[in-house]
C-alpha cells in the first residue's frame, strides 16, 4: 500500500486526502494548525462552473485564458473547466450546503471578469462551507490528522533527486520529526502574508511549504504574479467580497463618483483604484441601494466585518476600501500530472503553479482548481508512490534541523525580527505591490540581502521548548525572506507590464521577450532564473 | 488600557495605548512589541477561522471580534487542557464530531429548494472555534459529553433533506449525547454565528422520540423500580 503524506490542510490538501484515500492510499495530513483553521474558510465569492444552458464551457475557458495575459496553459484550463461541473456535482454529493436558486438549483452570481453568472456559491461562506463539509469527509474515510506540526524541510535523495518525506517541528512539544512517505503532496497555500497588514491573508500565509520546496531543488513559476483585491477594508486589509460588486455594489471616488468598469478582471479594477486613490484621496464600496435584507442574507460577514473594524454600516454607508494583496498566482511549477521537477513530490492549490490562472486570476477559479486538481493530485500522487516505492535511505535531514532548532535558540537577537517583518511587508506593498518600477524593486532587493545576512542576529526571544509561537514566526520570517528575493528578482528580471505585474517604466506587454513563464530555483543556495515556455 | 491574561497559574498585566481595537489586535501589539513569550492562537483575523476563542471576563469571545475595555481578564477556554496560555488542547473537535458521525453518508440528490437549504444555513455557519464547548456545563461533570458543537453538526446532516436516512447518527447521539444535555442555554450566547445548539439538541430529541428512542431521563423519573 501506497503511504502518501500531505502538507497543509485546506481545501486542496483535503482534496487531495481524499482523492488519495479513494485510490487505496495510506494517507497522513500534517498541518500547521487545526484543518478547519486554514486559509480556506476566508473564500468567500464561489467557485466557478457551467451548469446551465445560458452559458457555455467555451466561455468559461476564453475567460480565464483571456485574464491569464498569456501565461494561462490552454490545455490544463481547458481540463478544469470541462471538469468543473462534475467537481460541483461532487461538492454537493458530499454534502456542501449551497446556497439555491427558485428552481432549487445551486445558485450562481457573476464575478469579475465572468461573461455569466457562474460561480456557484454558500451565501459569503463558500470556503468555510467546502472546507468543513472536506473536514467531515475526512474524518469519515479515517484520514490520519498530525495537526500542530510546521514543515521544516522535504527530505530529498539528493542523487536520485526523489523526496522520502518531510521534517517537522511538533509545536507543543517542540520535538522535531520526520514522516517518511512514498510521495509528498505539498498543498501549504500561498505567500500573500508577505504583505503582512497589507494582505487579506491569514497569518499563516507565509510560503512555509514553496520555501522548503526551493530549498529541496524544486522549480518555481511565475512568482512576480501576486493578485491585489480591488476591495480589502481601508484599515486593516479585510477582505470585502467580489460578490458585492457582483450583486451590484459601486466603486466611488472621493467625490462619490463611479470611475470604473466594477466588473473588470481584479487587476483592472485594482489599479484604477490605485490611480483614483492617488488623484482624488480616497475610494469608496457603496451597497446602500443593494437594501438590509439582501446584505443580511447574501452578504452578512461583510456587513458584519466593516461594522468591527471601519465603525461603519454598509447598508447605510461608504465602506472605505482599498486594494491588497490576496492571491499568489506564482508557485511550485508542475507538470500535468500536479508533480513537481522533484520526484515523487507534487503541490496542489495555493502553493503550486498549474498554469491555470497565468498573471491573473478570476474570481471563483481558486476553489474550482483545488477541487479538480486536488482530485487528480490525489490519485496521481498515489499511483505514483504504489509504482515507485520509496527506499529507506538514509538522511541527515532530521538531525540537521533538529541541530538548528536547538542552534536558534543561540541566535543573537540584538536585531528584532518583528520589526524587519513589519519594514518588508511596507517595502513590499509600496515597491512591489501594484506599480512596479526598476529602482524601486531593486531598493528592496537590498534591503532583503541585508535581511539574509543579518538572520543570524535576529532570532526567537522566547526560550521555551513547548508551544513556541515566537519560534514558529521567526522560521516564518525565514521563510518570507527566501521568497521574497525570488519574487523581487522575478519581478525586476520582466520588463514588461502583464497582468497583475506592472511595470510603470514598462507598461506595454511584450510577448516576443516575456511571453514566457519566469522559471527559478536554487542551484548550490544560488538563486537561479530563466524565462521558459 | 490595561489587560490581565491569565498564563498558567498567574494572571500577567500588560499595560497598551491602543483604543478602539480588536483585542487580537491588542495581543499582537504585546507579541511583536512587549513580550514575545505571550503564546495564543489565531488565524484570519476575520471571524471564520475559529482559531481565537478565549474568555473575556469570564465569557467567550473570539479574540479577533471583542474589542476590549480596561481591567479585562483574558483565560483560556475551558474544559480542555492548557497548552501554554492561551493555546489549549483541541483534540475534542476531532474526537467528538467523529463519535457523533457528523458527516454525510452521500447523496445524488440534485436540486433543493431555498426553503430546505435555508434550514441548514445557519448550522453549517459554524466555526468550530469551540467556545459553546467552553461554556457548557455538562462537562464537569461528563467529559464524554458529545457537546454541543458536534450535536449542532448532528442535526445540521440530519436537517439536510438531500441525505437519505438518519438512523446511525440518532442512534449514535443517544449515549452522552443529546439526552445528557440540561439545555441551560449557556451555549447559546456565546456563539460568534448566532447559532443555537441547545434548540438545535432539542430538534434532535424529537426527531429521537418519533424514530422510537427514549429519554433515558424519563426512564428514571419513575423510579426505576417499574420492571415488569
Amino acid at each position: 500500500m501506497s503511504k502518501v503524506l500531505i502538507i497543509g490542510s485546506g481545501g486542496a490538501g483535503l482534496v487531495s486526502a481524499l482523492s488519495a484515500h479513494e485510490s487505496g492510499a495510506e494517507v497522513i495530513v500534517a498541518s500547521k494548525t487545526l484543518p478547519t483553521r486554514s486559509q480556506t474558510s476566508m473564500a468567500q465569492g464561489g467557485m466557478n462552473a457551467v451548469l446551465g444552458s445560458d452559458d457555455s464551457i467555451a466561455n468559461h475557458i476564453t475567460d480565464t485564458l483571456n485574464s491569464s495575459a498569456g501565461l494561462g496553459d490552454e490545455n490544463r484550463i481547458t481540463f478544469m473547466c470541462e471538469k468543473a461541473p462534475e467537481a460541483i456535482a461532487w461538492c454537493n454529493y458530499i454534502g456542501l450546503p449551497f446556497s439555491r436558486d427558485k428552481e432549487g438549483q445551486i445558485a450562481r452570481r457573476r464575478l469579475g471578469g465572468a461573461s455569466a453568472p457562474r460561480a456557484c456559491y454558500a451565501q459569503d461562506y463558500t470556503g468555510l462551507k467546502l472546507l468543513h463539509t472536506l473536514y467531515d469527509q475526512c474524518l469519515k474515510a479515517g484520514v490520519t490528522f498530525k495537526n500542530e506540526r510546521f514543515l521544516l524541510n522535504l527530505i530529498v535523495d539528493e542523487e536520485a533527486k526523489r523526496v522520502l518525506g518531510a521534517t517537522f517541528l511538533h509545536i507543543e512539544t517542540g520535538e522535531v520529526e520526520e514522516i517518511r512517505a512514498d510521495a509528498v503532496i505539498l498543498a501549504t497555500g500561498g505567500y500573500g502574508n508577505l504583505y503582512g497588514k497589507h494582505s487579506t491573508n491569514s497569518v499563516q500565509a507565509s510560503g512555509d511549504g514553496l520555501a522548503a520546496a526551493v530549498r529541496a531543488g524544486a522549480k518555481l513559476a511565475d512568482m512576480e504574479f501576486i493578485q491585489f483585491h480591488p476591495t480589502a477594508l481601508k484599515g486593516s486589509s479585510i477582505l470585502i467580497s467580489e460578490s458585492a460588486r457582483g450583486a451590484g455594489g459601486y466603486l466611488l471616488n472621493a467625490h462619490h463618483e463611479r470611475f470604473t468598469d466594477e466588473l473588470a478582471p481584479r487587476d483592472v479594477v485594482a489599479r484604477a483604484i490605485h490611480d483614483e486613490m492617488a488623484k482624488s484621496g480616497a475610494v469608496f464600496l457603496d451597497i446602500r441601494h443593494l437594501g438590509e435584507e439582501f446584505i443580511n442574507h447574501e452578504l452578512p460577514q461583510e456587513r458584519k466585518l466593516a461594522q468591527i473594524y471601519e465603525e461603519i454600516d454598509p447598508v447605510h454607508e461608504l465602506i472605505p476600501i482599498k486594494p491588497s494583496a490576496h492571491y499568489s498566482m506564482g508557485g511550485i511549477e508542475v507538470n500535468a500530472e500536479c508533480m513537481s521537477s522533484v520526484k515523487g513530490l507534487f503541490a496542489v492549490g495555493e502553493c503550486a503553479n498549474h498554469k491555470i490562472h497565468g498573471a491573473n486570476r478570476l474570481g471563483g477559479n481558486s476553489l474550482l482548481e483545488l477541487v479538480v486538481y486536488g482530485r487528480e493530485c490525489g490519485k496521481n500522487a498515489t499511483e505514483y508512490g504504489t509504482k515507485n516505492p520509496a527506499p529507506s535511505a538514509e538522511s541527515m535531514q532530521l538531525a540537521k534541523d533538529t541541530n538548528f532548532i536547538r542552534g536558534v535558540m543561540y541566535f543573537t537577537n540584538q536585531i528584532d525580527f518583528y520589526q524587519k517583518q513589519e519594514m518588508l511587508a511596507n517595502i513590499f506593498y509600496n515597491n512591489v505591490g501594484l506599480v512596479r518600477d526598476d529602482m524601486g524593486l531593486k531598493a528592496v532587493l537590498g534591503a532583503i540581502r541585508q535581511m539574509q545576512k543579518e538572520l543570524p542576529f535576529m532570532g526567537p526571544r522566547d526560550k521555551s521548548k513547548i508551544c513556541n509561537t515566537n519560534l514558529v514566526e521567526f522560521i516564518e520570517f525565514g521563510n518570507k525572506v527566501e521568497l521574497a528575493e525570488i519574487i523581487v528578482v522575478s519581478a525586476i528580471s520582466r520588463v514588461e507590464s502583464r497582468g497583475a505585474h506592472y511595470r510603470i517604466d514598462a507598461p506595454v506587454r511584450n510577448d516576443r521577450m516575456f511571453g514566457a513563464h519566469t522559471i527559478t530555483w536554487k542551484e548550490d543556495g544560488v538563486l537561479c532564473a530563466d524565462f521558459m515556455k | 488600557m490595561e489587560i490581565s491574561i491569565l498564563r498558567g497559574e498567574e494572571a500577567q498585566s500588560y499595560n497598551v495605548e491602543l483604543e478602539n481595537v480588536t483585542l487580537l489586535t491588542v495581543l499582537n501589539h504585546i507579541k511583536t512589541k512587549i513580550d514575545p513569550t505571550l503564546t495564543y492562537s489565531h488565524g484570519c483575523r476575520s471571524g471564520v477561522c475559529g482559531s481565537c476563542a478565549v474568555r473575556v471576563n469570564g465569557r467567550e469571545a473570539l479574540m479577533c471580534e471583542y474589542k476590549p475595555s480596561d481591567g479585562d481578564l483574558i483565560e483560556p477556554i475551558r474544559n480542555t487542557r492548557v497548552i501554554r496560555d492561551l493555546v489549549v488542547d483541541s483534540g475534542m473537535v476531532e474526537r467528538f464530531n467523529c463519535s457523533a458521525n457528523t458527516w454525510s453518508e452521500g447523496s445524488d440528490k440534485g436540486n433543493v429548494s431555498e426553503e430546505d437549504a435555508s434550514r441548514i444555513e445557519t448550522q453549517s455557519d459554524c466555526i468550530l472555534c469551540t467556545s459553546c464547548y467552553s461554556a457548557c456545563p455538562v462537562y464537569a461533570l461528563n467529559p464524554n459529553f458529545i457537546g454541543p458543537f458536534a450535536l449542532t453538526r448532528v442535526w445540521r446532516y440530519v436537517n439536510d433533506t438531500r441525505e437519505e436516512s438518519s438512523n446511525a447518527k440518532l442512534a449514535a447521539v443517544q449515549t452522552n449525547g443529546i439526552w445528557d444535555c440540561t439545555l441551560c442555554g449557556e451555549c447559546v450566547p456565546v456563539c460568534p454565528q448566532n447559532i443555537a445548539p441547545k434548540q438545535d439538541i432539542t430538534m434532535l430529541r424529537m426527531k429521537s422520540v418519533m424514530m422510537g428512542y427514549q429519554d433515558p431521563n424519563a426512564a428514571m423519573a419513575f423510579g426505576g423500580g417499574l420492571n415488569f
